[in-house]
């Protein structure tokens, strides 16, 4: 069975459902057969969410797989981390924005937060690639969101999506009054591609 | 891009990238579904949503949300025998609340149609439990439909209008959180009726409707013989088919199937289509009543099937009496690891319970084992969220050995560190009943429970007039945020959004509480204080703990005063003695302790409420004043 799996994930609050919405929405554009689900039910802040996408026409189940995520999509670094270790396949990439948001048991002092090196080692041992991202500047956490997206089209890992089609399924679903600010991080994001 | 509450309507037919809740939501609207009634709950709210969110004059239909499910059930029920065809649904626990009057209905001639939908949550991703309603199905005498994806969601639910209607019974369409929750792209009809005939077509004689000695036997004989029916329906629907991937060829001189239903079905014929194993699939879409002769036809043909589902042994056991019966001489293969009965089966999963009882076909998947160094991420209350200051406050006032019980509700999160409040949870709004019956006896242990004002409306008001008018010894505090907060604020009763106001304190004097002290959470000394007095009270005694949803007041803040920017809370490097009270025991997630030691509050997720600041013993923490300095 052929198909790419992309595993989304961050921390409640981030806006994981727009980057899974543009996502899909440019996955569908560039002739891809979709099935996905994101998490929904409580609407705390501060646990995992996560949204799940798969590519392929023998796919015909909405969950990725452990250990099946040839993409990896992180809004945070302890969550990328979390994704690398249990769903990242032999050879995936994990792109991810280097923010923080620390769990109630790292403040509390019971667990420690990883450093940045503790990701690139994961990834390493399943022979894949890290995408660091972060741009100057960048508070808004919905931007961060569009910084992932410039960076994935630039990289060309699924077939298809490109930066144009990205763009595109960015001026869909973003309201007007927004889209340029969104654009100009997409394309800076886009540029500082891994040197 | 068009929006959905106008795809919705759309007259026409079409096609788009779409949730499962949304399809069924579509689905009622193009048949023409004229009553729909639900409770909140995880998986299904986004059908609420989806249809909450019409223009009213656009709506062919009557939505509402009702104060629990069984109420929910009962005007469903009853607009169905108007000759109107209706709809309820809600999550899996909430058949439980609903299935006092659901027990009778197939009993009645619904004459209207009625279709039952249940969000199950397999893997209890949201939910107390993960029961397997299928059993409901079998006790109601009620048919079963279990699509595996949206578009079978959306197919189903109209098979389900179409059979409801011509029989003038009752039909579960049961999902699951990965239908409800799945997205593809989904072709939908047109509408096909025209305006809504609300002419009142109740008639007694079409009945009987009341259920006493003499008609229950002439009704459970009618409900029988229907469901009779049904089964022979089983047997020719499309719903129910054969899929063979990779043709059907004995494989060692052995014909082998595998019998399974709704997702984990398209978990086995991922495996299937994976190993190129010419082993074939009974997918069945109407799973009660199961279609006998279909079942034997297919175990005759073969030399072992293995019965593949998820939860509870229900089918197979179905299965095997069937295949006994008509003496069939199939191996029939089960499940065999108790794990395997419980959560979500995805396609790992089903890979390796086929490689258990096939491994010379099936490869079991590498284990994964989670690395053990990761630190947990437990959900959180919200920033600026009332309970947390509730629960700050509460802690100071109580003694180590009190007992607290839980109830359901964004409060629940309270049992997790650093709060651990709430040691018991069964229901919705069991906790004063459980709390009461903790305090029976008990002269040494203060019992302590906790209710949402959504609950309170919902299961609530029984157990407390109960506690009352006993004078059970125990304190209720009523974690009251204005809404139905943890299933994406839905409208709760008493806030106005829904009629009109309900002003709890009289209302709950009325039922005879007669110790009630109430104050904002933001208080928090004052709360600790009212906690000791009604701790301190013999008999039963209410503390209002108040404020409103946070996450759902800033969002209309953004959206009324786009302008408004709240100053973020900071710490005084100066004046921080490192005691942590912030971070560790208040547990606002906008606070960060940084390796230095040193705590910082995160510019992201801080919203300004200032909770936090009554809270450090130093006052490090202080808020400039919005637009000014310090």
């Amino acid at each position: 069975m052929s198909s790419f799996n992309i595993y989304m994930c961050g921390v409640g609050g981030q806006g994981i459902g727009m980057l899974s919405e543009v996502l899909s929405r440019a996955c569908l554009e560039a002739g891809h057969n979709i099935m996905g689900c994101d998490t929904h039910g409580l609407a705390q802040r501060g646990g995992i969410v996560v949204s799940h996408l798969r590519l392929g026409d023998g796919v015909r189940t909405p969950r990725v797989p452990d250990g099946s995520a040839d993409l990896v999509i992180a809004l945070e670094r302890l969550e990328a981390l979390r994704a690398a270790d249990a769903m990242l396949a032999k050879s995936g990439t994990v792109i991810y924005y280097d923010t923080i948001y620390q769990p109630i048991h790292v403040r509390m002092g019971k667990t420690s937060y990883p450093e940045a090196d503790a990701l690139e080692e994961t990834v390493k041992t399943r022979g894949g690639k890290v995408e660091r991202v972060q741009l100057a500047d960048i508070d808004d956490p919905r931007m961060q969101n569009v910084a992932l997206l410039g960076r994935l089209a630039s990289t060309g890992v699924i077939e298809g999506v490109s930066a144009r089609v990205v763009e595109q399924a960015l001026r869909d679903a973003l309201p007007a009054k927004a889209l340029a600010a969104n654009l100009a991080v997409f394309e800076q994001a886009a540029e500082k591609t891994a040197p | 891009m068009a929006k959905l509450k106008d795809m919705l309507v759309k007259r026409e037919s079409w096609s788009d990238l779409i949730m499962g809740n949304y399809a069924v939501a579509r689905a009622m609207i193009d048949t023409g579904t004229r009553v729909i009634t639900t409770f909140p709950g995880s998986p299904t709210p986004e059908i609420a949503a989806a249809l909450d969110s019409v223009d009213r004059d656009k709506r062919d239909y009557y939505f509402e949300y009702s104060t629990n499910e069984k109420v929910a059930l009962e005007i469903a029920a009853g607009a169905s025998l108007n000759g109107h065809l209706s709809t309820v649904f809600f999550k899996s626990v909430g058949l439980n609340v609903a299935s006092d009057s659901l027990i009778q209905l197939a009993l009645m001639e619904l004459v209207g149609g009625m279709v039952i939908i249940l969000g199950d949550d397999p893997g209890a991703n949201s939910s107390q439990n993960e029961q397997d309603n299928r059993w409901f199905a079998r006790m109601s005498y009620i048919p079963m439909l279990e699509p595996a994806n949206p578009q079978e969601a959306y197919d189903m639910y109209r098979e389900a209008v179409r059979l409801s209607k011509e029989r003038r019974i009752p039909i579960f369409l049961r999902l699951t959180t990965h239908v409800c929750h799945a997205r593809e792209v989904v072709k939908f009809n047109g509408i096909e009726t025209g305006a809504p005939d609300w002419t009142p077509r109740f008639d007694a004689a079409a009945g009987p409707y009341v259920p006493i000695v003499s008609t229950v036997f002439p009704l459970k004989r009618k409900a029988l013989a229907k469901l009779a029916d049904f089964e022979e329906l089983g047997n020719e629907c499309k719903l129910n088919f054969v899929v063979a991937p990779n043709g059907s060829k004995p494989i060692d001189g052995k014909r082998l199937g595998v019998i399974s239903s709704a997702l984990v079905a398209m978990s086995v014929l991922e495996n299937l289509e994976e190993s190129k194993a010419s082993v074939d699939l009974l997918k069945l879409g109407m799973t009660y009543p199961l279609p006998r002769k279909m079942i034997t036809d297919f175990l005759a043909d073969r030399d072992e099937v293995m019965v593949l589902e998820e939860l509870d042994q229900v089918l197979e056991n179905e299965i095997k009496v069937a295949a006994w019966d008509a003496g069939a001489d199939c191996k029939i293969l089960s499940r065999k690891d108790r794990e395997d009965f419980m959560g979500e089966l995805g396609p790992r999963r089903t890979m390796k319970i086929l490689s258990d009882v096939w491994p010379s076909i099936f490869d079991a998947p590498a284990e994964i084992v989670p690395s053990k160094e990761i630190s947990v991420r437990l959900p959180q209350m919200c920033p600026g969220c009332g309970h947390r200051s509730a629960f700050h406050a509460i802690r100071k006032a109580l003694e180590d050995d009190v007992i607290t019980v839980a109830d359901i509700g964004c409060h629940s999160l309270g049992f997790m560190p650093p709060y651990n409040m709430g040691e018991v949870l069964f229901s919705m709004g069991h906790g004063v009943s459980t709390a009461s019956g903790l305090s029976i006896g008990n002269d040494t242990r203060k019992v302590l429970t906790f209710i949402g004002d959504s609950t309170l409306i919902h299961a609530g008001l029984p157990g407390i007039v109960n506690a009352a008018n006993h004078d059970h010894n125990i304190t209720l505090v009523l974690m009251d945020n204005g809404t139905t907060a943890m299933t994406g604020h839905q409208p709760r009763f008493g806030s106005g959004e829904v009629g009109d106001k309900i002003p709890f304190v009289p209302l709950l004097e009325a039922l005879g509480v007669k110790f009630i002290r109430e104050t904002d959470t933001y208080q928090q000394a004052t709360l600790t204080q009212h906690i000791r007095d009604a701790n301190a009270h013999k008999g039963f005694a209410l503390v209002i703990a108040r404020h409103p949803c946070m996450l759902k007041f800033t969002r209309k803040q953004r959206k009324d005063m786009p302008d408004l920017k709240m100053p973020n809370v900071r710490v005084d490097q100066e004046k921080c003695e490192r005691i942590y009270e912030c971070v560790a025991e208040f547990g606002c997630p906008s606070f960060q302790k940084n390796e230095d030691g040193s705590v910082t509050v995160s510019e992201e997720l801080c919203i300004g409420d200032g909770s936090c600041l009554q809270t450090c013993p130093v006052q490090a923490l202080w808020r400039p004043k919005p637009g000014g300095d310090k």
